[in-house]
């Protein structure tokens, strides 16, 4: 099953608390994760710290899941980070911001482990 | 053991300027008055992942280097380059930022800020409308009406509303909260929502029909709204509309839900506009919950010094200004740039994959305190002090009321200003060898 869902990111204290400390493990926890409610994630058949596969016209990023019951249906968050940024929008429609909020989505449950902050930026060193 | 007192935070543009701080032994060992985030940043420094000392990228690792030899490659890196970019300039201090542009200016290099992923909207929305801002003091005293559109102050600036605007008390606004509506508008229930006495829902990436509708409202066009708009009703628009009309003093605070959305600057724009409106029959203001603590400060410096607030290309030898073109991820994205000097900030975390996808094949200089995914795709790391605690500077707030930042305790390492002066240095001098 794939869930359907439009995608943004941003801001959370816990991302803020760690932007001096992006080596740490705390940051992985802080920013590794997708916020559904908890409709959508039965819908998927997922509970929290399971894993969510995320895929956009523009990547794929396995990240865990988590609950929020302030998003509403068909609403996706992922901490601000180089998880979110693997498929978030590049193109700045001319105007210099990419698309770093409303990026379609689609969602499913994985076996598959998030990559760790080394891990996911070496993919870059070696593309 | 010395206690300083109104020590400045420099984590986000809240800027907070009441910070006690004891230090013993040249370490900070209890910090008063700051939340989660000024805390991680005073205390955590002891225990961050410092980068100790200058290094170069060989056979793919990064490896020690004397500091000398770290800025000869730097600047060789920067003279042989046909299309710098020079990214970032956000957590430090208006002294290094003058002097960045400087270096840029030097090196034909084009500069931004980290405005690019943030508030740059805001800026090209202020161009097209202006801005109608007051300091947060003036909101602190005076404001009965409080928005917050697209942000989430409880998270990314969680003394804001206890310092300058919901629950801090004035001398107009002596009931603090009781005095105050606050007005949340967000795409989903934040916590800042949760303490809201009025929550709208927006969906997602229709902020700027929701602005036209209010701004209907607003001039006595309510019969051109339609019944729902941005998946609220009519009923709720004419009732915020009223609320916005009626109040003595508002303001709408807003943030990335604004700016990152479907139409970008447009809706800047559009609630510049708003204010302009209300302004017909109320006192209306506007601020942008600016992210890094000295963000502001860039637009300033780069204002006086070249006329445009960030993205300004010096290939032609004289500042150059359009954002989708001279943007920092517009120049990544089209794979023009090829070198790059990244300083305090981060675009290894904070840009879309194609952007950082290319920052990984080109030569990549990173100034920073601290090792990040920036440090990952870097071919030349040069540490550097943290500004606001080991080094003093001057910043400015989000409203762009600039605060002078103490030197606290004492540090080995150099200034992002020192270390951009001795790469100019280097760089005149590679440039008169040649």
């Amino acid at each position: 099953m794939k869930l359907k869902a439009n995608l943004i990111s941003g801001r959370t204290a816990d991302q803020g608390a760690h932007l001096e400390a992006k080596t740490y493990r705390g940051y992985f926890d802080a920013c590794a994760y997708c916020e559904l409610n908890s409709a959508d994630l039965d819908k998927l058949g997922v509970s929290e710290g399971n894993s969510l596969k995320v895929a956009t016209d523009f990547g794929e990023v396995v990240v865990f899941a988590k609950a929020n019951d302030g998003n509403p249906d068909g609403l996706a968050f992922i901490p601000m980070g180089p998880w979110a940024n693997t498929v978030l929008d590049p193109d700045t429609h001319g105007c210099g911001m990419p698309g770093l909020k409303g990026v379609p989505s689609e969602i499913e449950a994985t076996e598959e482990k998030p990559l760790d902050m080394k891990s996911l930026m070496k993919q870059y060193r070696e593309d | 053991m010395p206690v300083i007192k109104d020590a400045v935070c420099s984590l986000c543009g809240s800027l907070c300027d009441d910070i006690t701080v004891t230090v013993e032994d040249n370490k900070i060992t209890k910090i008063e008055n700051a939340c989660i985030l000024g805390h991680s940043k005073f205390v955590g420094m002891f225990e961050h992942d410092r980068i100790e000392t200058p290094m170069i990228r060989k056979d793919g690792e990064l490896v020690p280097v004397p500091y000398e030899e770290a800025i000869e490659a730097a600047a060789k890196i920067l003279v042989n380059s046909r299309r710098t970019l020079s990214y970032g300039w956000c957590s430090t201090s208006c002294e290094a930022i003058g002097k960045a542009i400087q270096l840029a200016e030097e090196t034909g290099s084009l500069i931004d800020s980290t405005a690019n992923v943030c508030h740059g909207p805001s800026a090209l929305a202020a161009q097209e409308k202006g801005s109608p801002g007051a300091s947060l003091g003036v909101i602190k005293n005076r404001a009965d009406v409080i928005v917050f559109w697209g942000c989430n102050p409880v998270h990314a600036h969680p003394r804001h509303m206890s310092r300058y605007s919901s629950f801090s008390k004035g001398l107009f606004s002596t009931k603090g909260r009781k005095g105050r509506k606050m007005v949340v508008i967000d795409v989903r229930k934040t916590d800042t929502a949760k303490l809201a006495d009025k929550y709208v829902e927006i969906e997602q990436g229709s902020d700027l029909l929701l602005i036209t509708a209010l701004r209907s409202a607003v001039n006595g066009h309510e019969d051109v709204i339609p019944e729902t708009v941005a998946g609220i009703s009519k009923e709720e628009i004419l009732e915020l509309a009223e609320t916005l009309k009626n109040a003595q003093f508002s303001c709408i605070f807003f943030g990335m839900g604004v700016t990152q959305s479907r139409s970008k600057y447009k809706n800047g724009d559009g609630v510049s506009s708003l204010i302009s409106d209300l302004n017909q029959h109320s006192k209306a203001v506007t601020i942008g919950m600016r992210g890094h603590y000295n963000v502001t400060g860039f637009g300033q410096v780069a204002t006086w010094e070249t006329g445009f607030p960030m993205a300004i290309d010096f290939s032609r030898g004289f500042p150059y200004y359009n954002p989708g073109e001279t943007g920092a991820n517009d120049v990544l994205v089209r794979e023009e740039a090829d070198a790059a000097i990244i300083s305090a900030a981060d675009p290894g975390a904070h840009f879309p994959q194609k952007a950082v996808r290319h920052l990984a094949k080109i030569p990549v200089i990173q100034i920073d305190p601290y090792a990040n995914p920036t440090t990952e795709i870097a071919d030349v790391v040069i540490p550097a002090a943290v500004v606001g605690i080991e080094a003093e500077g001057t910043a400015y707030r989000m409203d762009a009321i600039p605060i002078r930042m103490k030197k606290l305790i004492d540090t080995e390492f150099k200034t992002d200003e020192q270390i951009t002066k001795d790469l100019i240095t280097k760089v005149r001098e590679l440039k008169e060898g040649a």
